[in-house]
This record gives structure tokens, sequence and C-alpha cells, in this order.
């Protein structure tokens, strides 16, 4: 039997070592017994180092797991490095009753390296030299300014201040600090970190801001919803007494009854005299929807309003219609998608760039056309992360013909191109495909009317050709367009 | 009027703010100057008795308030004491409350005062001396003011890690009639605003510049459960939009708990916490188990969820055909839909089913919660038999009656 005595301190690194030395030997659990602290016996020689090679995911494992206080914790540990040898993956196979339970071990480290984190509270002390003085009883306005001195007493479960300390370095580098528990301690001066051993509570001098924490601690809480078990699931009882706060829990409780029996029983009261002439004024300035609509930019305001049909409350806003407005040509899409019900404007999204692109090619200068849509609030439907397009239904193509055909009014444009097959609907009223009317110009009661593909169309053409061939044929369209207003 | 009394009025006035997280932002610390640091998880410092965690110093800048929502205690209409911070005192309460390390950072909101523009201007000033004069690299939380301009809103945004805009109700028309100053669709054009620039912060210029990161820790807000009538399926219905609209981190649902002072518009009842509770678990559902809201609808008759068993379960119970699945076979996604397994114990099998088959006892290792799962899965050596099917199956799972009135 192989007996390895492990140091009080540093123990971590002599696991790490002795382990190492015994598995290239090949000496196998059995025949090795792991004591802390001036055991019994003495460390029996090790024999020589030589090569271990372990995955990463062990060395994790066990800078975490010899964190804990189970005795039984070296010996585990060296079963599973053991094992490792033979069997690489087995740290990936949670169901291994040896993996869970030094997993189980390692999720309580953890779990108290957070509670750390979240419990440790610090208490100002005196800086160390009476600053700002210099020696001539002068203002030393020299340096920085002298750095705060704070210190916490702390009781975690396990030995993780070594591990836990660094964050506290990266959180609080500015002042000066001192963690101290039963077993270790902390000290972080001018910047820099050092661990030592534990110490006895000490007497730490009071701190005011303590009293106003227990104020917001108090304030906070919602009588009306008691959760006690959620409370001390997270905040066991063992920590409350390092916790300034918990000293208020018992009144807070106590009275909370009270408190919520004298909302229920008092009757509503008057309102302050202002109120209302105060409500009046903000709601008076509120925008609303004009009364008359005598102007294109009146149509604007009145259509942010509309609730004509189910797609208002859905969508983010109305998009209304962009460009000059005595615009002689005016293109008409579908409705708003993702982009543009966020933005607001209308064809600034992947379809907007396809017809930029077939803009441009075409020479139609998008600042001189009026670009809308036959519809102006987005239709969708979730779907995982993403919002799907829907097309309209005709209620609501119709509904919202009415701010068509406002825009029309207002704009007289010589000619319209409808994008697609519900703005074709709604400037034509008929639901015939769009294969064989595509580039043609039909006339109805507002005026000429030509027809041609929506660019999301085109993006959702699955073949490369096909899309190419639609794109070229929006182009052409446009062109066409643009020799006939010429 | 003291900072103490300011503190417990201004406190009390935020707790109605169900959010507290202080997660998912970008790491940063102090070491290289400043005060604090933010690394991925946030931390809860405190539990109060309401189960809720105190993760952020969450204070009102004042509950003085123009507007008129039924629902708060802060509203013209009411007669709360009021009161007011100045900039400073917020600034060195946040700094002193975070050297003791009582919280990971500030959620600032605020009542209305003058107009929206002027209070946000002021949130702002907050946010910016923490940031630059203070060098502050903690959490900030800004509730942004409704209706407030879109600069303030970008300005807002390089300042904090994450802000939110509350919805507040789950229909438009409950909030227009309840909240007649706020506007459904300004609220939502401020969330799409904030997702735009979120998206333009996160692509690097054409010059590979990286622009100044922009609300890292994304958007959020909350919907009050109770207020008005709407159905728990009109709600999840709104909160997947939100979800999908806005890329929010997260709907934060609120049971409508009595206040002081309260408005005779609406009930006075006790919090419906469980209604709450259930909410929260189908968003989880929504979120991480792949279930969209028809699926937990076609669970919920009447529009409601069953509030004695969770979402999964009830949705589970009405689709037994599925079941019982062949955990040693079954894919992700159907593993995902067992009740009993979460998202852990999930990765844990399909980790551990690639070194052999996985036996009951195995499950129960992992953590798998078998009491609910038993019913629903198959291994070698375990068959639910006729339980999957067996009538009173709910009846095993749902409380006793009378033990709902408790929680
Ligand atoms: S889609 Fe048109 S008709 Fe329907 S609400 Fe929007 S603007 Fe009004
Ligand atoms: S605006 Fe905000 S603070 Fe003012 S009454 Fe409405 S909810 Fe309350």
């Amino acid at each position: 039997m192989q007996v390895v005595v492990l140091p009080a301190t540093g123990w971590r690194e002599a696991w790490r070592d002795a382990a190492r030395r015994l598995a290239g030997a090949g000496v196998p659990p059995g025949e090795v017994a792991w004591q802390t602290g001036a055991g019994l016996f003495a460390s029996d020689p090790l024999p020589p180092a030589g090569a271990v090679t372990v995955p990463r995911a062990f060395v994790d494992l066990a800078d975490t797991v010899l964190c804990h206080r189970d005795p039984e914790r070296f010996a585990l540990l060296y079963a599973v490095l053991w094992r490792l040898r033979g069997d690489r993956g087995l740290l990936e196979n949670p169901a291994d009753p040896l993996v869970a339970r030094l997993n189980g071990l390692a999720r309580a480290v953890r779990r108290d390296s957070h509670k750390m984190r979240a419990f440790v509270r610090f208490r100002e002390v005196p800086a160390a030299v009476p600053a700002p003085l210099s020696g001539d009883g002068s203002l030393d306005c020299g340096g920085d300014a002298p750095r705060r001195r704070f210190a916490a007493w702390f009781e975690p479960d396990h030995l993780i201040v070594a591990r836990t300390a660094p964050f506290f370095a990266r959180r609080f580098a500015d002042m000066d600090w001192t963690i101290l528990t039963p077993d270790e301690r902390a000290d972080f001066r001018d910047g820099v970190l050092t661990q030592g051993p534990g110490a006895p509570r000490p007497d730490l001098p009071p701190d005011a801001s303590e009293a106003l924490w227990a104020t917001y601690f108090t304030n906070i809480f919602n009588p009306a919803r008691i959760k006690l078990a959620a409370m001390r699931s997270e905040m066991p009882r063992k920590y409350w007494k390092n916790l300034p706060e918990a000293r208020e829990i018992p009144a807070m409780l106590a009275d909370a009854e009270r408190r919520v029996g004298v909302m229920r029983s008092a009757q509503a009261t008057v309102a302050p005299v202002r109120a209302a002439a105060i409500s009046e004024r903000y709601r008076a300035d509120m925008p609303k929807a004009p009364d008359r609509i005598d102007s294109l930019a009146d149509a604007c305001r009145a259509a942010a309003h509309c609730t004509r049909c189910d797609l208002h409350c859905h969508a983010t806003q109305t998009v209304w219609g962009e460009g000059p407005a005595d615009a002689a040509l005016m293109i008409v899409g579908e409705q708003p998608g993702d982009h543009e019900d966020l933005s607001g404007r209308p064809f600034v999204g992947p379809a907007g760039g396809v017809l930029d692109e077939a803009m441009a090619a075409a020479g139609v200068a998008r600042d001189r056309v009026w670009l809308t849509n036959a519809v102006k609030h987005f239709k969708f439907t979730p779907r995982g992360k993403r919002r799907l397009h829907q097309s309209p239904d005709r209620g609501e193509i119709d509904a919202c013909r009415w701010w068509l055909d406002l825009e029309r009014r207002f704009i007289q444009p010589r000619l319209i191109m409808a994008l697609g097959g519900t703005a074709a609907y709604a400037l034509t009223g008929s639901k015939t495909g769009l294969g064989r009317r595509r580039g043609t110009v039909e006339e109805t009661a507002a005026g000429p009317v030509m027809l041609s593909w929506h660019p999301s169309y085109i993006l959702r053409l699955p073949d490369a050709g096909a899309a190419a061939e639609a794109r070229a044929q929006l182009t052409e369209d446009l062109a066409q367009a643009a020799r006939l207003l010429a | 009027m003291t900072l103490s009394r300011k503190l417990a009025i201004l406190s009390d006035a935020a707790k109605y703010d169900a959010s507290c997280a202080s997660s998912g932002t970008e790491r940063r610390d102090s070491r290289k100057g400043g005060l604090g640091s933010t690394e991925g998880s946030g931390i809860c410092h405190a539990y109060t008795p309401d189960g809720r965690c105190i993760s952020l110093l969450k204070i009102l800048m004042t509950n003085f308030c123009i507007f008129d929502c039924a629902y708060c205690i802060n509203r013209v209409s009411s007669n709360v004491e009021r009161a007011r911070f100045t900039v400073d005192e917020v600034v060195t309460l946040t700094l002193e409350f975070y050297r003791r390390n009582y919280i990971e950072g500030l959620f600032l909101s605020s009542g209305i005062i003058r107009s929206p523009d002027v209070t946000m201007a002021d949130m702002v000033r907050i946010a910016r001396t923490l940031r630059v004069d203070h060098g502050f690299k903690g959490y900030i939380h800004l509730k942004t003011i409704p209706d407030a301009s879109p600069e303030l809103l970008d300005e807002a945004g390089l300042y904090a890690d994450r802000l939110s805009i509350n919805i507040e109700l789950p229909q438009d028309a409950s909030l227009r009639e309840l909240a007649p100053e706020k506007r459904p669709e300004t609220i939502r054009q401020a969330m799409g605003r904030v997702r735009l620039t979120r998206e333009a912060s996160r692509d690097r210029s054409h010059t590979g510049k990286r622009p100044a990161s922009f609300a890292p820790a994304g958007q959020s807000t909350q919907m009050i459960v109770g207020a008005d009538r709407a159905s728990d399926t009109a709600i999840l219905s709104t909160a997947s939009r939100l979800y999908t609209g806005y890329g929010l981190k997260r709907v934060y649902y609120s049971a409508f708990s009595p206040i002081p002072d309260a408005s005779a518009a609406l009930p006075l009842v006790k919090p419906p916490l469980m209604r709450e509770h259930r909410l929260y678990q189908a968003d989880w559902l929504m979120r991480f188990y792949g279930f969209s809201v028809d699926e937990i609808a076609a669970a919920a008759p009447g529009g409601d969820l069953d509030l004695a068993v969770d979402p999964k379960l009830a949705w589970a119970l009405a689709n037994r055909a599925d079941f019982p699945l062949d955990v040693n076979r079954a894919p992700r996604e159907a593993l995902l839909r067992v009740p009993g397994f979460g998202t852990k114990t999930v990765s844990r099998i399909l980790s551990a089913r690639r070194h052999g088959a996985l036996r009951y006892d195995d499950l129960v290792r992992m953590g798998a919660g078998m009491k609910k799962a038993r019913a629903f899965v198959r291994l070698p050596g375990w068959t639910p038999g006729a339980l999957t099917d067996s009538a009173d199956l709910r009846a095993r799972f749902a409380p006793p009656p009378e033990q709902l009135q408790l929680i």
C-alpha cells in the first residue's frame, strides 16, 4: 500500500504531482491511500515523474473537485485518472457512476463559489496610511487619491477562496480588500492578489451603507407575494448570519400580511387637484388622426392611426409610401416586410435591394418615384426566431385600398406599376395570375397600370436561371415604364 | 427629505418591475481602470421573501409622473408620497452599493416629469456619469421612457447593457384604455429601432472598424398579467410576436399585484402568481424546447393554461399517442418534449448513450425528473405499460385542489 500524505496548504499541487507519478508508474487505485494533514503515517516515497497525458476536461474537473471538502475526493479523482488510461472518452459519459459522483462534487464547488461571489459583503475599513496628508501636513496632490480599503468575513462550505478571489480582483481593482474565511484568506493590495491561511471572525467596524442597503432590501420586497421556499433555496439560511440585510427578514414577514390588508381595505382616494389638468394638457398634445383628409400629408398622418383591419395591432407600424408628391411613376408592392416594418419605410429590406438594382439598371431614379405597398401593415406568423411573411387576404387588401386610392388621388401619377399579385389585384381588381399579364399595361378607371414581378418573388425562386430571367424582366418593365413616361 | 427616505419611496415604487437580470452582456473588468466587471452570467446578490432575486439596484429616478396608467402606483391621479433623486444621489448609491458587493449594477426607470424627453435625458445623464466620469464597468439596465425621442434611445444604448421598453399589456385595446397616454405603436417602433441599431452595431463596417457596442445585453419587456381580460394564449401570442419581431432577450410576466392607492378601475385581488409561473414555463417551452404557441394553445382548452400541471406535462397528456418514447433512440427534439427532461438532462442523455444503452437508474443518476418522465419513456427493463394511457394520469400529477389556494 502506497500512503500519500497531502499538506494542509498546497494540497492541490501535491495531489497532482503524486497522481501523475503514481499513474505513470502504474500503481492501481486500490494500492494508494490518500491522507491529509499530519496523518499517522508519513508519505511513502513517490515513484519518479513520468509523462501522463489526460484530456483537458479532466484537468478542469480535478481543479474543481479538489476544492471540495469530501475526504474521498483524492481517491475518486485518482480512480478516474486510472480509468482514463484505457477509456479516453470516460468523462463524456455522465451516466457512469464514478463520473456522475465527481460531476456532483464539481457542481457543489461551483455553486459554493458562485454563492461566495454573491454573498460576500464588504465593509469599509480605514485606509492603511492616514492619507492624503503627506509628512509636512499639507495636502498631497501629487499622486492619485488613496485607495479605499474594504474587508469581509465569509464562511464557504468548501475550500474555494483561491479559485474565487481572482473574480474579486477583476471586479474591485481600484480598491484594496481582504476576504477572510475560517480556512483561507485573500488580500488585494495595490493591484496584487495574495492568498494565505484562514483566521477567526474579525471585528469589522460598522459601515453606514449597510443601513441604506437594509432600507433598499425592505422596500423592494412586495408583501403581496410571499414565496419563502424560493428565497430559502437560493439564499440558504446558513449564509444569513453574514448578510446584513437578512436581519430584516423576520420583521418584513411579520408585517407583510398587515400591509396587504391595508391596501385591500383602502378606499379609492380622490385624485390630487392638479391631476386632471395635467392629463388633459398632455392628451391634447398627443398626435391623432386629422378630422379631414385634404392632402397627402393628412393622409399619411391618418394612416398612422389606421385600425381598418386587424393587421395594425400585430405589426410595428403603418408603412406609408415615400417619394415626391408629384411623381409621374408610382410603384406599388404587396406589403412591408420584416425590415420595412421595423424601420417604417417601404422597400428597404432585401426585396428593396432587388428593386433598387433593377431601377438603377433601367435608369429609373428612386427619388423620382412614389414607392408604396398595397397593404400598409406587415402580415406575418412567428416561426422559430423569425417572422414569416404571410400574404394578405382579400379583406385586408380591400380595407387598405382606401389608403392606396388616397395616394393615387393626391399624387396623380401618369403610370402605376403593380409588382406582384397582391398589388395587381388591389389596382386592377383582377386575381388572374401574373404569368400572362407581366409586362403589359392594363387600363383601369384610375389610369394605366403596368404589371411586373414582385422582387420578393424573384428572391424566392429556387432556380438561379429562372431568378435571373425574372430580374431581367423586372428591369425591362421598369425601362419600358420610363420610356412610356419620357 | 433624507436620502434614506427617498430610497425607501423610490425602491418601493420600482418593485413592480419583475426584471432584475444582469446576464448576457459583454465581458468587461476593471484591471485597466475604473470599477466593476461583467462576466457572462449575472449574480443574484440577495433574495427577498417574495422569492425574487436582487441583482441590481432597482430604483426609479422619480415617482412623479404626468401619465395616468391605471395599474401603476405612480400615476398622476394617485396620492402616493413623491420623491426625486438627483443625478449624484443615484450615482453615489450605485457606486457605494457596488463596492460593498451588494449589487451587479443599476436598473433605472422613472416616472415621467415634464415630458418624456426631459425624463429620458436625465436618465441618460445618470448612465453617462457612471460610465464616463466614474469608469463604472458594472451592469446598467435603463427602462426607456415611452415616446422619448429616437436620438435619446440611441444614446441610452451606448451606456446601457440592456434597454427595456415595457409593452405593459398584452393587447393594444387594453393599453389604450388603461394607459391613455401610452401608444402601442410607438412602443413597438422603439423596440424595432433598438433591434435595427443593435444589428447595425454588430456589423463591422467596410473599413473593418467595430462600431461602439449598443445595448450588448439586448432588450426586454414586461407584460402585466391579470389587469385585463387577455387569455394566456393571447399573452403568449403577443410574446412570440415580440420575440420574433424585435429579438427580445426576455419577456417578463408580472402578476398584477394590488398597489396602495389603487385605481378603482382595477381588481384588488391576490396576484395570480400560479398563472404567472405557468406563463413563464410556457415561455421557456417556446424559447428552448421548440414548442410553438399553437401547440401550447392546443393543450390549453379555453385559452388558459392548466394551473394544476405544468404546460409541458399538459401538452404530453394531450398528445399521449406520441409516447412512450424510446430514450435510447429518440432524437433531441423529441426528448426535449418529455415531461421531466430539461435541456441539461437531454444533453447528458445524448452524450451518455454514445457509451452504451441507458437504463432507468442511469437517468435517475443524471438528474432526470423520473417521477414525471416515467409514464412517457421506454428503456431496456422499463416500459410504462398502461400507465401512459391511464385515465387518472393527470390526477397523479395534479396537486389536491385545496393546496392550490396556498400558492
Ligand atoms: S393594413 Fe391597411 S387597412 Fe389594415 S390596419 Fe394597416 S393601414 Fe389599415
Ligand atoms: S408612465 Fe410609468 S410611472 Fe407613469 S403612471 Fe405609467 S407606468 Fe406609472
